[in-house]
């Protein structure tokens, strides 16, 4: 079964690789993985979209939270969310079609953002199945190119799709230590 | 650096006065004075090109620096170190080739669950990246095999990258840590500043169990009639062996451990069914099998205990207890899961115990133990079990066995009776040839007081021999045993029992005189050893070893002649145990 995850990391360098090389050296898919800053600077979303038993979902998820650097891991999966990617595609065009696919453009919402003569760049957003059925019909008239960013999503509900709770003042184990640094 | 120019212990946190500003030091000294401030008092630490800044400054430090001659070797001495005094063992490296010799190491660790923080030197920040020379990417070779990394970018962050390197490595499910610091790190002049900002917020270590989960415990408990525990490195590293044998005693639970596990509860212990899984007792494997309730205390469902996890105690309701939430339903699905430290939940288990007959259950498995015991055939040959079983017998059970990986391995975790934990040091995860001596010199450097004895084989024995120059100039006490069969034996018994015994480049030998002379070697390293050659000789060797102060290295040609027994074939289950 498909699941999208969120993902809640700390914004540091070499997180990303710790997160891919979990799935790879696991045997876990990903379908697409995005990530980015939140609006705390010190915090970057990752959605993950993977495919996996309840068995293999158990353990994604748990492997994810042993990494140190993850703060919270959600699966939005079965809840109510938001789902969301962009697609750029070049897609050739001629004198007599080029009507046609602006017409399609229309329908979808989407936009035209480069016009050259001979093609066009299409900029799309929706859900996953809006961009494949954007796909589908633009594949008869030529597709040069396109890239896909892959899911982003958030939960419906008022609350963060994590719910995070402000994290737990750390222990310092070294704090009495501190105080009694002795010159050696 | 004098007291003078030492920024004072701050008086008051927050209150910043105006005080003199804190004298400037390179990064690496004061790498090297957090270490100090963390309790380190011993580094295994090999120098090179980008770690010598490392080692200037211990050269000032109060810090016992102890050279190994492999890098490898300064990893297992770190890991021998830390699982016989459960505190984090240190160990350092070179960037390059230095820090991938360390790699065995640190997957070792992260396999048994062993606390270290591993440092490497890297090269200038302005040649990461560019190939240069003794560079890799040892973050991202390490990646899959250790708790967490830092690369340090800035020398201020130092104390803080410690403190958390430290916490990580020791706390929850202990691991292998890893810092890595660019030259031109080590070389900044930063402020004397200790002071650490710990930012670990998505950190948290699970601790206590709920009365809840200790209730259904317990009531798993009461309504089995065939109760077995199942103890792992859990109790060991959670110092929760104290506590383990209460709830035995008290609910009147057989106890098996797994190999991590050993010592765990003591082998003399009525209650005791020893260590099960591919090589364990043919009792353990029965009664973890036959149980209708196993408790698996911080153990983690390996394929060496389970065979086929499928077909393992299928009749059992499980409770899976451990510190890592990931071990709950990894390998075998849990019917209750709980994740908590082992000793509180043990400890308010034993606030009410509820104690049964289980008559049949004891009676069965009495019966196991007397028909089916650990034995093995004397011939006229020294057999090896021999060997582990005299010297159980000449160090009273007292020694502390570190051995290396194969058949010798099994043997010494089956013949020698272990009472407490920490008493028997093994490579149990990763099973990794050349653990014993480097270990063993680690561990007999922690307790310098214990009696630690290497039990190898010929081939793991020679994976680390060089370490021969660390024990001969530091002095270091360890016992070495070698089982010497001239084989490859764990790997020569399978191809005995499912490759027709095809020999597979697992025979060490070449022409008549067993190759190499081990003691002639120890000698070349002013290192006293003794070969034995007949059965008669074992018990005087062991003595003259044991009598003989400082290392130590015994020769005992057992040749290829035994398997390890019992056997469950691998993928198989406890119904297919080979007992000869």
């Amino acid at each position: 079964m498909r699941h999208t995850i969120s993902v809640l990391v700390e914004n540091k360098f070499g997180v990303l690789a710790r997160v891919a090389g979990l799935f790879c050296g696991r045997g876990y898919n990903i379908e697409s993985l995005t990530v980015g800053p939140t609006h705390d600077r010190t915090i970057s979303k990752m959605t993950i979209v993977t495919t996996g038993d309840d068995t293999v979902l158990e353990q994604i998820e748990k492997q994810l939270n042993k990494l140190v650097d993850v703060l919270k891991v959600t699966d939005l999966t079965g809840s109510q969310f938001v789902g969301r990617e962009l697609m750029l595609l070049k897609v050739r065009t001629t004198r007599a079609d080029r009507g046609e696919i602006v017409q399609l453009v229309d329908v979808f919402k989407a936009n035209i953002v480069n016009v050259q003569e001979g093609s066009l760049i299409i900029e799309v957003t929706g859900p996953s199945e809006k961009i494949d059925a954007f796909i589908d019909l633009m594949t008869p008239f030529g597709i040069i190119e396109l890239g896909r960013t892959g899911k982003v999503a958030l939960a419906r509900s008022s609350q963060t799709t994590e719910m995070l709770e402000p994290p737990a003042p750390f222990p310092e184990p070294s704090s009495a230590a501190v105080a009694d640094v002795t010159e050696p | 650096m004098s007291t003078a120019t030492r920024k004072k212990a701050p008086a008051k946190a927050g209150a910043a006065a105006p005080a003199a500003p804190a004298a400037l030091i390179k990064g690496a000294e004061l790498l090297i004075r957090c270490l100090e401030r963390q309790g380190v008092r011993l580094v295994f630490a090999y120098p090179g090109g980008q770690a010598i800044e490392l080692h200037q400054a211990l050269s000032k430090s109060t810090i016992r620096v102890v050279l190994p001659r492999h890098e490898q070797g300064g990893a297992f001495a770190a890991d021998g170190f830390a699982r016989i005094s459960g505190q984090v063992g240190v160990c350092m490296a070179t960037s390059g080739p230095g820090a991938t010799n360390l790699l065995t190491g640190i997957a070792d660790a992260y396999m048994d669950s062993i606390p270290l923080v591993v440092i490497t030197g890297q090269v200038p920040q302005r040649l990461i990246g560019k190939n240069a020379f003794q560079e890799t990417d040892i973050i991202g070779m390490t990646r899959p095999i250790i708790k967490h990394s830092f690369l340090v970018l800035d020398a201020a962050d130092l104390p803080s990258v410690v403190a958390e390197a430290f916490h990580l490595a020791a706390s929850g499910r202990p691991g292998p840590v890893m810092i890595d610091i660019p030259k031109d790190v080590q070389q900044k002049l930063v402020p004397a500043d200790l002071q650490a900002r710990i930012s670990l917020r998505a950190y948290t270590v699970p601790a206590a169990a709920s009365a809840a989960e200790v209730e259904t415990v317990r009531a798993a408990i009461t309504a089995s009639q065939r109760p077995c525990v199942l103890a792992g490195g859990g109790i060991i590293s959670g110092n929760a062996t104290a506590e383990l044998r209460t709830f035995a005693e008290s609910y009147n639970l057989p106890v098996t451990t797994t190999l991590m596990g050993v010592g765990a509860f003591p082998d003399s212990h009525p209650l005791s069914l020893k260590w099960l899984g591919m090589h364990g007792t043919y009792y353990a494997n029965f009664a973890a099998n036959e149980c209708d309730l196993l408790i698996n205390i911080g153990a983690r469902f390996d394929d060496r205990v389970t065979g086929n996890v499928q077909n393992f105690a299928t009749t059992a309701k499980i409770i899976h207890i451990d510190i890592d939430p990931s071990e709950i339903n990894k390998n075998k699905h849990a019917d209750i899961g709980i994740v908590c430290d082992a000793k509180d939940i043990l400890r308010k288990l034993n606030h009410h115990p509820v104690r049964q007959e289980y008559a049949a259950w004891h009676r069965q498995i009495a019966e196991w133990k007397r028909k089916f015991p650990l034995t093995y055939k004397k011939t006229k040959l020294i057999q090896p079990q021999y060997v582990v079983e005299t010297i159980y017998e000449l160090t009273k059970g007292q020694a502390v066995i570190v051995p290396g990986v194969g058949q010798h391995q099994m043997w010494a975790a089956q013949y020698y009776k272990f009472e407490r934990p920490r008493q028997f040091l093994t490579s149990g995860g990763l099973g990794s040839m050349g653990f014993g001596t480097p270990a063993a010199m680690g561990a007999k450097l922690a307790c310098p007081d214990a009696l630690v004895i290497n039990i190898d084989g010929d081939g793991s024995f020679q994976m680390n021999i060089q370490e021969l120059g660390t024990i001969h100039t530091e002095n270091i006490g360890v016992k070495m045993v070698i089982l010497n069969n001239q084989h490859l034996g764990m790997v020569a018994q399978w191809e005995d029992r499912f490759y027709g015994s095809n020999r597979g480049n697992t025979v060490l030998k070449t022409g008549d005189r067993p190759y190499p002379e081990f003691v002639q070697i120890a000698k070349g390293y002013h290192i006293p050893g003794r070969e034995v050659w007949t059965r008669a000789e074992v018990r005087d060797a062991i003595r003259d070893m044991l009598e003989t102060d400082g290392p130590f290295l015994l020769d005992v040609h057992v040749e290829y002649q035994e398997h390890v027994l019992p056997m469950i074939p691998p993928g198989g289950t406890y119904k297919n145990i080979i007992m000869e």
